[in-house]
């Protein structure tokens, strides 16, 4: 990636991660272009912990509607805890805490009076490790319509093979949709979740690090893939993996130990970022 | 982050020593490995002390006959035989043989020593016939004759054994006919009678003896009675006909004490010229003993004949035993696994389950009899059954109350495997199921327990091999040593929940302990233990099966 080592202008020179470690907060270096952008998703002044451990500091940025948002940092930097409360995955564990608002669409994602098991109907989301369901290609694509209580079967089959069409795997899945899912490939089992996280069509699909568990050819198609659903699904990724970041997204955002340091489009974040620090990073320099 | 150069240590490198065991680890192998193989030598000896005991004892053997110094005759089965310490003071170790010489009747034994250097001759008389008895065990003897209504027909062992086996099988026909009407139809009239008697009672008991519909009532059932008595004498009638009919055939014995002895042909189960037999003719008999073995009713105090209710009863036991324990069993772990919150309650609730396992199973028993016999089915029979009383019908050890409390007894076992099961089930499917709008129950409904489900079939097939193991609580809360009525039969309601049952474990007790004739009965013992082995070996065979086609099809590893 030639792209990303050019040299830019010498940055602020400041030691801000070694501050952040000591515990001291910046505000968080939002391009001004975000500001253009309409909102799907926004976060304001959002702070999580487990037990006596904060994960998340004052986390505030909007995820952009129709555009794909990477989410990049060095590992336990909090982007998959982020990611995870999005959709409010993170409540499962009894020893959560939040603090702070979110809102998707307008509507209060944190709410007292808000419906845990509805709101993530409107959102798909696909694991670090393939987790297809012991059942067959069908009944897993269907999954969620099933627990809606869908029973009408050709809205089932249109439901099917228009997930499994828009996730890149019908042509291999056409023939085996009444064979188990376990017998697939990893790279098939992960693009048969992508399947089921769209089947519902969801208002934002959540993806948290698709690719860490894959050989590079399915990485590729996962790749493919979503710059194929690009426009059509607004994305938030995470990602350990900086090519794939400034390869499949539009924006990217750094964050470090629970804080967001620097958010903006992909390509000014890789090729020419505020910060000295997102620029060590990006470049392989830490991390 | 910030990336250390390099140092070198200054302290000396640690040497692991070469010599200890424990860093070459060899010595484990052997340890481990000796482990297994103890543990292993132990089952499998066992299990061939079982087997061939247990394979052996219907084998047919040959009779000899066996004369000693002070004139004695002797003519049976050699069981087996031993050394033991005389008080002479020449000879200190001598053999003897315990020899099943039957003819109860007449020596008031069924076995005798014989030592072996009192024998002065041992032969094989070639008409030595065994003989099976309906009753006082087994006879030895030579036939002499053969009458059929008081006039002989046969007198030479040829003719006789011939004439046997011409009428033998008639004779045993018209036998299973009179079994037959004893207890089937005098069985189906006994009960319409008392099926009227209750009716009777439950309107006495509502109205009184004075009202007008107690009257009525009560011709209706003086009506009953009265058909029934005549319904009954001419069942007798037709068993006494029978009878008259099966008493003309006569087969005259001798004994090898030269007494004759007269049996009626209605007596004798089989018989057989056991030194004639070929291999093939003893494998006849043997496997005609099995049959019997397997699919009769046991007869002379459970000594001889078969264990079919026995082998009944526990399979219709464990059976009813599995469906209770399992649905309560996956609902505790369910609960205790995936909606409670971990804790200190959990951890107690959790801890007493597993003392539970511990607790004496025949504490189990007092329980089961305390609480479903006396306070839940004495309840019962208050309720529903009041007529009958003081007759018990719930109130008493029964087939339901014995599935029910070792089903309590298994409890544990389920528990713990289903949990163990649950736990196993990766997060990342119930995330899986979360994140596409999954509720808990649906969750747990649709991903968790299939998934679990093979872990949960292991649970159910260790709790059936304890279950069905199990005797010291049935002897308090069921099995009995003869039940009349097999628990689930053809007359409504088909499955008698209420009744007390034949257990294979229980009987196994009672053949090795209880029984009179304690020798005749231990070979037994080993075959009715192979016979359990066997039921649980094929139980959980079943089980096994089940298990691994649910593994194939929701736990197949795809990487």
């Amino acid at each position: 990636m030639d792209s990303m080592t050019v040299q830019s202008p010498p940055k602020k020179k400041s030691n801000r991660l070694a501050e952040i470690a000591a515990g001291k907060t910046f505000p968080t270096e939002t391009h001004d272009v975000l500001k253009q952008e309409p909102a799907l998703l926004e976060v304001s002044n959002f702070n999580l912990s487990y037990g006596a451990k904060q994960a998340l500091f004052d986390v505030n940025m909007i995820i952009p509607k129709g555009k794909v948002t990477a989410l990049v940092g060095p590992s336990g930097c909090g982007k998959s805890t982020l990611l995870r409360s999005i959709n409010r995955i993170n409540d499962l564990l009894s020893t959560v805490r939040i603090n702070g608002e979110m809102t998707l669409n307008g509507e209060p994602v944190y709410a007292p009076s808000v419906d845990v098991i509805e709101l993530r109907k409107r959102m798909g989301m696909v694991f670090q490790k393939p987790n297809p369901f012991p059942m067959s290609v069908y009944e897993n694509v269907i999954y969620s319509l099933r627990i809606d209580g869908e029973r009408n079967k050709a809205v089932l089959d249109e439901v099917c093979e228009r997930s499994l069409r828009g996730a890149a795997i019908w042509e291999e899945a056409k023939d085996r949709l009444h064979e188990s899912a376990l017998g697939m490939s990893g790279g098939q089992q992960q693009r048969l979740c992508i399947a089921r996280a769209i089947a519902a069509e969801p208002e934002v699909l959540l993806m948290d690090e698709p690719c860490s568990a894959l050989d590079p050819i399915a990485t590729n198609k996962i790749e493919d893939l979503i710059a194929d659903l690009r426009g059509e699904y607004t994305i938030v990724i995470v990602t350990h993996n900086m090519q794939q970041a400034a390869r499949v997204s539009d924006y990217t955002a750094f964050m470090y130990l629970g804080r967001l340091i620097e958010y903006g489009p992909t390509s000014t974040i890789f090729q020419n970022p505020h910060l000295q620090e997102t620029q060590d990073y990006v470049t392989g320099r830490f991390g | 982050m910030s990336s250390h150069p390099l140092e070198k240590s200054t302290l000396p490198r640690r040497r692991r020593s070469r010599v200890s065991l424990f860093a070459q680890g060899e010595p484990m192998i052997w340890l481990t490995g000796g482990g297994l193989a103890i543990a292993l030598c132990m089952i499998t000896g066992l299990l061939l002390l079982i087997l061939c005991n247990g394979i052996a004892t219907l084998w047919p053997a040959s009779v000899p006959q066996f004369q000693t110094t002070d004139g004695s005759v002797y003519m049976g089965e050699v069981t087996r035989a031993e050394s033991f310490r005389s008080n002479d003071e020449k000879v200190r170790v001598l053999q003897r043989k315990l020899v099943r010489t039957g003819n109860y009747e007449i020596s008031g034994e069924h076995f005798t020593w014989i030592n072996d250097h009192d024998v002065k001759a041992e032969t094989r008389p070639e008409w030595a016939l065994v003989v099976e008895r309906t009753t006082w065990g087994r006879f030895y003897g030579v036939p002499e004759g053969f009458t059929l209504g008081g006039t002989t027909v046969a007198s030479t062992p040829e003719t006789v054994w011939k004439k046997f086996n011409e009428y033998h099988n008639a004779v045993s026909e018209r036998r299973a006919k009179i079994r037959a009407l004893e207890t089937k139809e005098v069985g189906r009239v006994n009960r319409r009678l008392e099926k009227a008697r209750l009716e009777l009672r439950t309107v006495e008991m509502s109205k009184g003896t004075d009202s007008s519909v107690w009257q009525s009532e009560n011709l209706k059932f003086l009506e009953t009675e009265k058909s029934v008595t005549t319904e009954f004498k001419q069942l007798q009638e037709e068993i006494s006909q029978l009878r008259a009919e099966n008493s003309r055939y006569v087969l005259n014995m001798k004994t090898a004490q030269g007494k004759d002895i007269a049996i009626s042909l209605s007596d004798v189960v089989r018989a057989y010229p056991a030194n004639q037999l070929s291999t093939v003719g003893k494998a006849g008999i043997y496997f005609s003993r099995w049959h019997e073995f397997l699919c009769d009713e046991p007869r002379e105090a459970n000594s001889e004949g078969g264990v079919f209710p026995a082998i009944f009863g526990t399979v219709i036991m464990t059976l009813l035993m599995s469906l209770a324990v399992v649905p309560f069993g996956v609902m505790a772990a369910l609960y205790l696994r995936e909606y409670a919150k971990p804790g200190l309650v959990v951890s107690a609730v959790r801890i007493s389950i597993n003392n539970l396992a511990g607790v004496p199973s025949i504490v189990f028993g007092v329980f089961g009899l305390g609480f479903f016999c006396y306070l839940i089915g004495a309840s019962i029979d208050e309720l529903f059954f009041a007529s009958s009383l003081p007759n018990p019908t719930f109130g008493k050890g029964g087939i339901l109350w014995a599935s029910l409390t070792l089903a309590l007894l298994t409890l544990p076992v389920v528990i713990v495997a289903t949990e163990e099961a649950l736990a196993a089930v990766p997060n990342s499917m119930r995330e899986g199921s979360y994140a596409c709008g999954g509720s808990k129950w649906q969750t747990i409904k649709r991903i968790v327990l299939p998934r679990a489900l093979p872990g949960i079939m292991t649970g159910m097939i260790l709790a059936m091999a304890r279950g069905a193991g199990e005797v010291a609580p049935l002897m308090l809360v069921g099995a009995v040593k003869l039940a009349p009525e097999l628990p689930v039969d053809s007359v409504a309601p088909f499955v008698h929940a209420e009744r007390s049952f034949m257990h294979l474990g229980f009987h196994i007790y009672d053949l090795g302990f209880q029984s009179q004739n304690s020798e005749a009965a231990k070979p037994m013992v080993f075959t009715t233990t192979l016979l359990l082995i066997v039921l649980i070996f094929l139980l959980n065979l079943l089980a096994v099966r089940l298990r691994t086609r649910l593994r194939r099809k929701f736990v197949s590893a795809a990487f």
